[in-house]
């Protein structure tokens, strides 16, 4: 009789408290609020640079105003502070205790928005429409990575924007030309609402929440970060050519700064299908991220 | 140097007949806020024969649903929302002598219609300047729905707000111009 020893590789196993993830979050949700990124400042100058309405020039001057008075004074640089849109990127190896992961972060929240004098803006029940008082819940999303850490992205997400986002079910044979043409439509119909100068998240591809969630996913990529698919990337620049040739411009008044950026994301697809999903971001592109 | 016009509320006919789209003003004096839920709630009361809780004539709403203010300060931060939300109910209190809406975005033309009927007019302010805007609050108070949160009706006190005139009494669009002026052939 042969007798086997087995030996078990010891794995490194991160243990996170539930206390340290609330703490996290509700740091993160009013240093989005509060404290506009540098790439969008920067965007904003060259847009400032470039534009030719000179109305369109001072609008910038004034959300650039408006950034600064925000920081200085930790206040939030719009009213609308938004869904709390929490990415979390957890490591197979990490074990959290203390509490639910989902329970940790909504009390991040919870406490984020009352001690950061965030506005209250979640109703709990879409058809009732009665204020939660605490801006819970968040929406959450988890993917499992490798590893032993946590990295926390809080987005929040205003309901200006969000509104003027949309999704279309393609059939394939409308190809590229209608992915282009879509997104146009969406920015055109959208107009001044989302308050210009906007983002705009584009996801291509799998499934229709799918495609919603990477059109939302491109939306954390520092703002003109090319896709680094060539052909995306070309595709990035010619839909935001044609979304400035709109002339919309910045608050919709005339210019030729609709749009600061197109940022797409591409999923594999179904043989029937061509998803193609526009979440458009305003000019508060407000993300915050931290690892545990 | 483009001169900004100050207008102080209430507004006559006489002030608002002469605004035109893309004039730039600076507003002071009252004005009062209200999103989708109050302009709900007051629709609801018109429906029944009930008096509003706020005089409208001569008198500007600012949709606005504000931040909470931090302690020592009026209010909190204050930009405006999408006025499209609120076309539904416009008509009834234009009719009631609402003579101006401060909001971004467009109107529809039944909206528009209104306003030129019964002379009103439409102010955009920028949209998320909205530390920057709540600089020129000076006063807030609740007066109605307090339940509704930020979604209240405020009765606010402002000095040099900025403002463009979007829609006028003779029916012209600003968003329109303004965008056809840099629109270029799509290639």
């Amino acid at each position: 009789m042969n007798t086997y020893l087995c030996f078990k590789e010891e794995t490194a196993i991160n243990t996170i408290n539930a206390g340290t993830i609330t703490e996290t979050v509700a740091g993160l949700c009013k240093e989005a609020n509060y404290y506009l990124g540098q790439d969008m400042i920067e965007a904003f100058q060259i847009a400032y640079d470039h534009e030719l309405s000179l109305t369109g020039k001072e609008i910038i001057q004034q959300l650039l105003g408006n950034a600064e008075i925000a920081k200085s004074e930790k206040v939030p640089m719009c009213q609308d502070t938004g869904f709390a849109v929490v990415f979390v990127e957890l490591g197979q190896d990490v074990h959290i205790e203390g509490g639910l992961l989902e329970d940790a972060i909504n009390e991040g929240v919870r406490r984020g928005y009352t001690e950061g004098y965030l506005r209250k803006s979640i109703v709990g029940h879409p058809l009732e429409r009665v204020n939660t008082g605490d801006n819970t819940p968040a929406v959450i999303h988890i993917k499992l990575v490798p590893g032993e850490r946590i990295k926390i992205i809080v987005a929040p997400k205003g309901g200006g924007s969000e509104n003027m986002s949309a999704i279309k079910m393609l059939k394939p044979a409308e190809g590229v030309e209608g992915v282009k043409k879509f997104i146009l439509d969406t920015v055109r119909t959208a107009g001044p609402n989302p308050c210009p100068p906007i983002i705009v998240g584009v996801g291509i591809g799998g499934t229709m929440e799918k495609a919603a969630l990477i059109a939302k996913e491109a939306l954390l990529r520092p703002v003109g970060t090319p896709n680094p698919r060539p052909e995306i990337a070309i595709l990035e620049r010619e839909v935001l050519n044609d979304v400035n040739a709109l002339g919309i411009g910045p608050q919709g008044l005339g210019g030729i700064y609709t749009a600061l950026a197109v940022h797409v994301e591409i999923y594999p697809a179904h043989i029937a299908c061509l998803p193609v999903a526009v979440n458009i971001n305003c000019h508060a592109s407000r993300h915050r991220e931290a690892i545990l | 140097m483009i001169t900004k016009i100050k207008l102080t509320t209430p507004l006559s006919d006489q002030v608002v007949e002469k605004l035109r789209i893309g004039q730039k003003v600076l507003l002071n004096g009252v004005l009062y806020t209200g999103r989708d839920a109050a302009h709900k709630k007051m629709i609801e009361l018109l429906d029944h024969g009930q008096p509003l809780p706020l005089e409208l004539k001569g008198q500007i709403i600012y949709y606005v649903g504000p931040s909470p203010a931090k302690p020592g300060r009026v209010i909190g931060s204050a930009g405006p929302t999408t006025s499209g939300r609120m076309d539904a109910y416009v008509p009834r209190l234009l009719a009631l002598g609402l003579k101006g809406m401060i909001g971004k975005g467009k109107r529809t033309p039944e909206v528009i219609k209104a306003m030129k009927q019964h002379k009103a007019v439409y102010f955009a302010a920028v949209g998320g300047a909205a530390a920057l805007i709540s600089k020129c609050i000076k006063e807030a108070e609740v007066v109605a729905y307090p339940e509704l949160g930020p979604e209240a009706i405020y009765r606010l006190v402002v000095e040099d707000f900025p403002a463009i005139v979007v829609n006028d009494i003779l029916g012209g669009d600003l968003y329109d111009e303004g965008t056809k002026i840099y629109e270029s052939s799509i290639s």
